[in-house]
Parts: structure tokens; C-alpha cells; sequence
């Protein structure tokens, strides 16, 4: 059972462990009954069975960068020893040159303005600029991350890219099943796709635009029907 | 606030898939995106969007003194300012490059064209005429703003009407919409606009009504505006693309064809909406 909540409706979440997902903070309530949380999002709020995790579901398009979440972004300037990344929040991003596998200080990674790279974000303050890092911080290995070349750049919704995270969402298994893909998906609004033929990559394009929520949030069977109308 | 340039894979890959003559959307490369015209309640009121390209028309009329060197000519201006609604590039108050071509199109091809005939909004010669005054808002850029700026002044020039008046010697005597119906401004000829994109590969072949990617990685622009009896108003090119007289000879044709399919869609549509409106003769 989900109830629609506005910001600033008081949450009746009450738990010995409690843990406030996205969209929802603790005010310290003066002269009341002790802290009260409030939700600072619009959209339908979720808890977890037991009732120790609560969140608030919203959908929007403007990303606002929160640490150890992959995002792809597009390299905008260098600056001395790193880059400043465009990944579509308020602030640039900074990337440090040697936040990559096998960097030292003589080995550089080489990028152009105008990359596209797969990072991860490290620091994300309200009123900084966000850091961002192209390798796991425990194993010191790539994992994924760095520069992704070729292929096409999809801007999607943000719930859309979450979707796309999740592993039961019938999209990129049902697209992967008619062709090989990769895909490199970012929690802002950013999903980089490649395949072999310029027709297959505009196919997922146009599924991916097709399933958005914002966009009328087409089922299965639209997306069955539109693929077979592009002919791939 | 301008937004980064695209990246080099969205680059690479759009002129690799126009070389196929694949757009992004799925379209042809000459096929427009289908306009739909929303009026509203009050007459001259008109939301064209192409795509996700919005404008939003209004015409408005008053009566006032006419200029003194023109005393048999009303008067018509266009009001057309991008706001940051339209995309977070544009800045309030600082004119972009693309709103000045918008502004000089709008002007060549409403005012200048002569697509509304100025002496019939003449009341009484040096004293009153009607100042008619089209506002246009941009509530979407995703490419094009300008065809649909156009079309959606156009159809909101068509939709209008203005209240009947008498003019019995000196005496000018409005009447309400309700007493006597409200009669249309004298429409010479409609014009419609019809944006060509070049890309800097000479193998790649332009393309209609471009999207934003397109229009940001274009190497030129060719803006016609014409109207359906093959009348040339206004031929604009932007960019140094190189282009020979066969290529501009056979875009001109395509909007030729164009401007045929937009004039008979725009009088379906006026005519649905005026039937849709009841108006009491008594």
C-alpha cells in the first residue's frame, strides 16, 4: 500500500533501526513529541516489510549527485592536473587525472574535451562541486569505469535509469535478446548504448524514449510492437 | 548558462547514421514531424508543437491613432522574446543568436510578406486603425523553434477575428462580439517556413525540421518561407555550406510539395475548430 505524499507531509515511520531512504529527512521536533520526518520530495511513499526502511518514489530529470552512485559524464575542461566533467547537475564535477586504473603520475589517462567516461561519484556536497572517480576505491581496479568510446548517448528520466539498474526490468533483456548490446547505464539521466549497426542502436534509442514514464511508459508488448516496426 | 557542446560519440554517430540517411527519431529525412494545433478558448489563441517543439500564439487587436506618414495603414506587431522556459541556454534579457534569427524571419515573413493586408484594417483614414499585436511565447526548444514560431503566428493570424465596426461619417461605433459576429483580418496569402539542415560531410543529405542534436551539429541552415501557390517569400541560409544551384533548386521543390500538405492540415484544422464554436446570428 503506497500513499501519494507532497513535501512537507509528516511520515508515520517509527522503527528501533530506522533508515530514511531518498526524500525523506528528520526534523528535531521543538517542544513535541521528539523528531519528526517529514517528506522533502513529491511522489509515493515505499517502505521495506518490516517497516525499518522508508523512501519516497518521484521521478524527475535534473540529477543531484549523491556519493557511490555511476554516472556517465562528458568531459568539459582540463584543469591542471584532472578534468571538469559535465554530468548534468547544478555544479561540475572534478576528476582527478590519476582516479584510474594504472595511473601514475607519468602515465596519465588521455582524454579529449568532448568524452564520454563511466565514473563513479566519491563527494557529494549540497553547495560543492561534486568528485568523481573512474575506479573501485577498495580494489583499485577499473571495474567498469573510464572512458566509453563510440556508440550513442541516450537522455532519459531519472526513474527510467533506475529501471533500467534493476535486473527484473524486462527492457535490456528483452532488446539483448534480438542483438548483442552494451550499455553503460548512469543515474543521471545519461544511458551510453553500443551495438553493431547504426539501425540497432536507434532501436533502442527510441525503446528506451518509448518505455520512459515520462514519456507514456509503454509495456512489453509496446515495445515488442515497436521493434517490430523498426525491423531489427 | 550554455550547455557543454555534444559529446564525440553522439557526434560521430549522427553523421554515421545520417550517412545512412537514418534519423534518430525514426523520421525520412524528409519528413516533417506532424504539427498539431491546439486553439484555445479565445479566437487568435494557438498552440502549435512539432514534436516536443512548443510555441504558444495570441493575436490581440485595439484601435488606435495611425502613424502619420502611413494614414490608410493599420498597424502590426510581433512580440516574440525566448525565455528560459524554452531551454536553460536561453538568458532573460540578453538576446541569443537564435532568438535574433527568429526575430528577423518572424519579421520578413508576416510583416514584410504582406501576408495580412494592412489597408483593411483601416477605420477612419488618420485617426483610427487597428493595432494588431501577435505575442508569441517559446515554451519548448527541441529543435526547430523556428517553423513552428511560424506556422503557430500564422494560424493565430487565420484564427482571429476582430469586433465589427461602423463608421457612419466621423462617428466610429464598436460592436460587441455578441450583438454582431466578430468578422477575420484580410488574409493575402499564408506563408509557411520550412528549415533545411546541412552537415559538413558533402555525402551526407540534408534533412527537414531538424532536433536539437541535429540543429546543434549542422554545419548550415536553408530557411524557406513560402506559401502553397509556389510564391517565395523568404530564402535564408546560415552557414558556410557550400551549395549549388541543383541542390537549392531541388530543396525548393520539397517545400513546395511541403507547403501544400501544411496548407490543407492548417484549413482542416480551422475549419474543425470554427465549426466547434457556436455563433448566434440573430
Amino acid at each position: 500500500m503506497s500513499a501519494i505524499v507532497l513535501p512537507g507531509t509528516t511520515v508515520p515511520a517509527q522503527h528501533v533501526n530506522l533508515k530514511l531512504g531518498p526524500g525523506l529527512i528528520q526534523r528535531t521536533g521543538a517542544g513535541e513529541a521528539g523528531p519528526s520526518i517529514i517528506s522533502s520530495r513529491a511522489g509515493t511513499l515505499n517502505h521495506s516489510s518490516n517497516g525499518s526502511k522508508w523512501w519516497v518514489e518521484s521521478n524527475s530529470r535534473r540529477y543531484v549527485p549523491a556519493p557511490q552512485e555511476s554516472v556517465i559524464g562528458v568531459i568539459a575542461q582540463k584543469v591542471g592536473d584532472g578534468f571538469r566533467v559535465d554530468i548534468g547537475s547544478a555544479h561540475s564535477a572534478s576528476l582527478d587525472g590519476l582516479a584510474f586504473e594504472s595511473a601514475t603520475k607519468r602515465n596519465k589517462p588521455n582524454l579529449k574535451i568532448g568524452c564520454l567516461v563511466y565514473a563513479r561519484v566519491s563527494l557529494a556536497h549540497k553547495d560543492m562541486e561534486p568528485e568523481l572517480e573512474c575506479f573501485d576505491a577498495q580494489t583499485r581496479k577499473s571495474e567498469g569505469f573510464g572512458e566509453v568510446k563510440g556508440g550513442f548517448l541516450v537522455r532519459c528520466s531519472l526513474k527510467m535509469c533506475r529501471d533500467l539498474l534493476d535486473p527484473k526490468h524486462f527492457l535490456l533483456p528483452l532488446l539483448g535478446a534480438r542483438f548483442p548490446l552494451e550499455a553503460a547505464v548512469g543515474m543521471n539521466g545519461r544511458v551510453w548504448v553500443n551495438a553493431k549497426e547504426p539501425k540497432q542502436i536507434i532501436a533502442i534509442s527510441r525503446c528506451i524514449e518509448a518505455v520512459d514514464p515520462d514519456n507514456g511508459g509503454a509495456d512489453e508488448a509496446g515495445v515488442k510492437a515497436l521493434l517490430g516496426a523498426l525491423d531489427v | 548558462m550554455r550547455p557543454p557542446s555534444p559529446s564525440i560519440p553522439e557526434k560521430e554517430f549522427l553523421f554515421a547514421s545520417l550517412k545512412e540517411s537514418l534519423r534518430l527519431d525514426g523520421r525520412l529525412p524528409m519528413e516533417l514531424r506532424a504539427p498539431i494545433l491546439t486553439f484555445g478558448d479565445d479566437l487568435g489563441w494557438v498552440e502549435c508543437s512539432l514534436g516536443k517543439t512548443r510555441v504558444l500564439a495570441q493575436v490581440e487587436g485595439k484601435m488606435v491613432k495611425p502613424l502619420p506618414e502611413r494614414p490608410f495603414e493599420g498597424m502590426i506587431t510581433i512580440h516574440s522574446e525566448i525565455s528560459p522556459m524554452a531551454s536553460s541556454e536561453y538568458e532573460p534579457g540578453r538576446p541569443s543568436d537564435e532568438e535574433v534569427t527568429i526575430t528577423r524571419m518572424l519579421d520578413k515573413v508576416l510583416k514584410r510578406s504582406d501576408a495580412v493586408d494592412k489597408e483593411s484594417l483601416c477605420i477612419l483614414a488618420g485617426q483610427r486603425v487597428w493595432h494588431i499585436r501577435l505575442t508569441l511565447h517559446f515554451l519548448s526548444d527541441a529543435g526547430n523553434m523556428l517553423d513552428c514560431a511560424c506556422l503557430a503566428g500564422m494560424v493565430a493570424l487565420k484564427h482571429f477575428r476582430r469586433p465589427d465596426v461602423e463608421v457612419v461619417g466621423d462617428e466610429v461605433t464598436v460592436h460587441e462580439p455578441t450583438e454582431r459576429a466578430p468578422i477575420p483580418l484580410a488574409i493575402h496569402h499564408t506563408p509557411f517556413c520550412f528549415t533545411f539542415a546541412f552537415f559538413p560531410d558533402p555525402a551526407t543529405p540534408p534533412i527537414i525540421d531538424p532536433t536539437q542534436l541535429e540543429q546543434r551539429l549542422s554545419a548550415g541552415l536553408l530557411t524557406i518561407a513560402l506559401n502553397a501557390q509556389r510564391e517565395l517569400c523568404v530564402l535564408q541560409k546560415l552557414g558556410g555550406v557550400p551549395l549549388d544551384t541543383d541542390e537549392v533548386l531541388k530543396i525548393v521543390n520539397i517545400a513546395v510539395q511541403k507547403a501544400k500538405e501544411l496548407n490543407s492540415i492548417v484549413d482542416a484544422r480551422l475549419q474543425e475548430d470554427w465549426s466547434g464554436r457556436k455563433v448566434e446570428v440573430r
